[in-house]
């Protein structure tokens, strides 16, 4: 700028100039201009700055609505899968016709210079408010450690981290419903460590309360200490230029005590039956992203799988209220249980993506000495009678710009023995606020 | 339980086991900012950009290979105004990594020492994905290079005393050159001056305003929409009543839309390189708006 303005200005009279003297008065105002330019340069830009308002602190807020036209082939009151002890979850398909769908409510900022906090509330239209996360996150820790501390998702497989307006699917697959309840949460803490290598590694522990599915009973043991732990890390990185990938490997350790669920017995009359013992659930997640040059603006590809493990051992209950057989009866279980999904999801032009999912749970070997010591027949068990559910799921969604999306499902569920469930979901899913990331 | 305690343990003995390196280590979000690091840092630096110009700066996935080179990044270099942020907040909290969080030393946002274009008057999201803190494709303007390049430069002295003589003659030598080529670049873009033309997405803004040209429409009908048909067809009457000159695009933009109108309306579709390894010629931020002022006069020739 100033060269241009000497340019202009110096050139022109330099050639009329009488003297050296002249020269370098000239000289020194054009000098004197060009500071001035950058001063008022310098304070144009601090200008263009934000307003600073008390307001300005105010956390980032983001709303999640969404609403849902289901239309379902099956009692969706009669919902369960069988062959699994039910978790008490949320795991059904909803109701049928038009409904609201969880409206989410997201607060999260910077508390000081070595906090992050961050609240993630549910709003149901039945049950009012729940807390879904609510959580501190260290920021001055260095060398690759974070800590997190209150009630978070639990590092357990890839989906369950992911929260459910940013699912590829309406609903969560087969084996996340029975293994965790849908998506399990707890209130403890993590420690997370990431490795100084080029290669994406990272190694986590969780102690947490044990508030959820599979602990129990609801709402965690009456003791000290920690009632579950989890273990994690994850490997993952790029195969050349248009293909990410990662997988995980996840350890859920914990000691249900009277966890309760429901179940009705040979003669038909309602039960209520508890655990307690051991519960060890191993998952192995992957997934793998493609997108041309890494840009998934136009056409990319996601492919997401997830294998679980679970081995209960402990003690069954049955008919804790003692009305059917004059008193309760207790006998060994033991179960070894498993079950994994695949899906894929491709956006073929920009703004629409087709996918489609299929999940498989196997009830397993299971053995439960009521049974096999002949006080009860397996008939007082329906719940738990071994069957293998399966679903095949297809969607279409269109998401007009980052901030909405419109989805098309259909599954076909045979997650009770006796039916298959055909579902429909027409759905929307909207975001309004500050502009969420989101988690590879 | 105690299996778990074990690890817990274990992963705590961890801390440092790796020792820190020697080299300034720079992660830069976009190309263009890991091209000055280089001007400026030479050899002594290593830089790592996360982005290439095949990629759109908006829509970047947090993936787990950028999360373990930011974990071991002295420096983040990055547009800001927003422009990242659908993906950088999470990559720094991830990466474990306190030197280059908001605040420290070691996170720099270029567009804090420019001056902002389109800094919206109403913020509302009908009318696109737009940028409160003002456009952020600030590295456009060459004028805008210099200042950073000033800032970086000071930046680097400062996480880096041991080789702040290093920067300080590197940035100069730079600065010098950058100078010469942008009185050289003034003179070429002379018959630009005015020129009408139509953009893909808002991200050229700082150089229609350097070369004095003039913006008449743009593919996508609000910044971060892609091109619609209807857009598109208003756009070929719009072309037909008051035709542009050259229609822009990024080498991250699918070409398809361009084409369209420019097949339509007979008025030449041109890529710019938009960033450093946009195109063959722009290696480096000289080539860059070598190429780019070629590009443009070639078409509106």
């Amino acid at each position: 700028m100033a060269l241009a303005v000497a340019a202009a200005v110096g050139l022109p009279c330099a050639a009329r100039a009488q003297s050296q003297e002249e020269i370098r008065a000239l000289r020194e105002e054009v000098k004197q201009l060009g500071k001035r330019v950058d001063e008022a340069e310098q304070a144009a830009i601090q200008s263009s700055s934000r307003p600073t308002t008390e307001n300005a602190l105010n956390p980032a807020v983001s709303l999640i609505l969404n609403g849902i036209y289901s239309n379902l082939s099956q009692d969706p009151a009669g919902f369960r899968i069988d062959g699994f002890v039910p978790t008490g979850g949320e795991v059904g398909p909803g109701v049928r016709g038009l409904s609201l769908g969880e409206s989410e409510l997201a607060l999260s900022s910077n508390i000081d210079h070595n906090f992050r906090g961050t609240g993630i509330f549910s709003v149901s239209p039945e049950d009012g408010i729940s807390v879904e996360e609510a959580y501190i996150q260290t920021l001055s820790l260095s060398n690759g450690f974070t800590v997190k501390a209150g009630r978070f998702f639990s590092s357990l497989g890839y989906q369950n981290q992911v929260h459910a307006h940013a699912w590829d699917f309406t609903d969560a697959p087969l084996p996340s419903k029975v293994f965790l309840g849908d998506q399990r949460s707890d209130d403890g803490i993590q420690l997370k460590w990431v490795a100084p290598t080029p290669i994406y590694f990272d190694l986590g522990v969780e102690v947490g309360r044990g508030r959820s599915f599979p602990s129990g009973p609801e709402g965690g043991r009456d003791k000290n200490g920690f009632g579950s732990g989890v273990v994690f890390t994850h490997v993952g990185g790029d195969f050349g230029t248009g293909t990410a990938w990662q997988v995980g490997l996840s350890h859920l350790r914990t000691s249900p005590q009277d966890r309760a669920y429901d179940d009705v017995d040979s003669a038909g009359t309602p039960v209520t039956n508890t655990f307690s013992g051991d519960s060890r659930l191993w998952v192995v997640d992957g997934i793998l992203k493609w997108a041309p040059n890494f840009n998934p603006t136009d056409t990319y590809f996601k492919l997401q799988g997830e294998f679980f493990r679970r081995r209960e051992n402990g003690d069954l209950v049955f008919d804790t209220a003692g009305d059917t057989t004059g008193g309760t009866q207790t006998g060994g279980y033991s179960s070894t249980q498993s079950g994994w999904y695949l899906q894929g999801v491709y956006q073929f032009i920009p703004m629409w993506r087709i996918g489609y999912r299929y999940d498989r749970v196997s009830a397993g070997s299971t053995s439960n000495g009521l049974v096999d010591s002949g006080a009860l027949t397996a008939a007082d068990f329906p719940i738990l009678a071994a069957h293998n559910p399966t679903r095949n799921t297809v969607m279409i969604d269109w998401s007009p710009s980052e901030f909405s999306r419109v989805r098309l499902q259909a599954a076909r569920d045979n997650s009770r023995a006796d039916v298959t469930d055909n579902q429909v979901f027409l759905q929307y899913i909207v975001s309004l606020g500050a502009h969420g990331a989101h988690k590879f | 339980m105690r299996t778990i305690r074990t690890l817990a343990l274990a992963l705590v003995l961890a801390v440092a086991a790796f020792p820190a390196s020697a080299t300034l280590s720079v992660f830069a979000c976009e190309p263009e900012w890991g091209s000055l690091a280089r001007e400026l840092g030479g050899d002594g630096v290593s830089v790592y950009s996360a982005t290439t110009a095949l990629q759109d700066p908006h829509r970047i996935e947090a993936r787990p290979s950028l999360i373990a080179r930011m974990r071991s990044a002295d420096l983040l270099v990055c547009s800001g105004s927003e422009l990242e942020i659908g993906w950088l907040p999470l990559l720094v909290t991830q990466s474990g990594n306190s030197r280059i969080r908001l605040g420290s030393p070691g996170y720099f946002e270029a567009s804090q020492y420019v001056l902002k274009l389109e800094v919206p008057k109403i913020i509302d999201r009908s009318l696109g994905d737009i940028h409160p803190g003002g456009n952020p494709h600030i590295h456009t303007d060459p004028r805008n290079i210099t200042r950073v390049a000033q800032a970086l430069e000071e930046r680097m002295m400062q996480l880096d005393p041991a080789n702040a003589q290093t920067y300080h003659s590197r940035g100069e030598s730079f600065r010098e050159r950058w100078r010469a080529a942008i009185a050289r670049w003034e003179r070429q873009a002379v018959p630009l001056k005015g020129v009408p033309l139509v953009v893909y997405h808002k991200d050229f803004a700082y150089f229609i305003n350097w070369a004095g040209m003039r913006e008449v429409g743009s593919l996508e009908p609000k910044p971060g929409i892609p091109p619609t048909p209807a857009h598109l067809a208003d756009l070929v009457d719009q072309m037909k009543r008051a035709p542009a000159k050259v229609i822009v695009y990024s080498p991250y933009n699918s070409p398809q839309a361009a084409e369209f109108l420019s097949g339509r309306v007979s008025i030449p579709a041109v890529m710019v390189p938009f960033t450093v390894g946009g195109t063959e010629k722009a290696k480096d931020l000289f080539g860059l708006f070598d190429d780019t002022i070629d590009r443009l006069l070639g078409a509106v020739k």
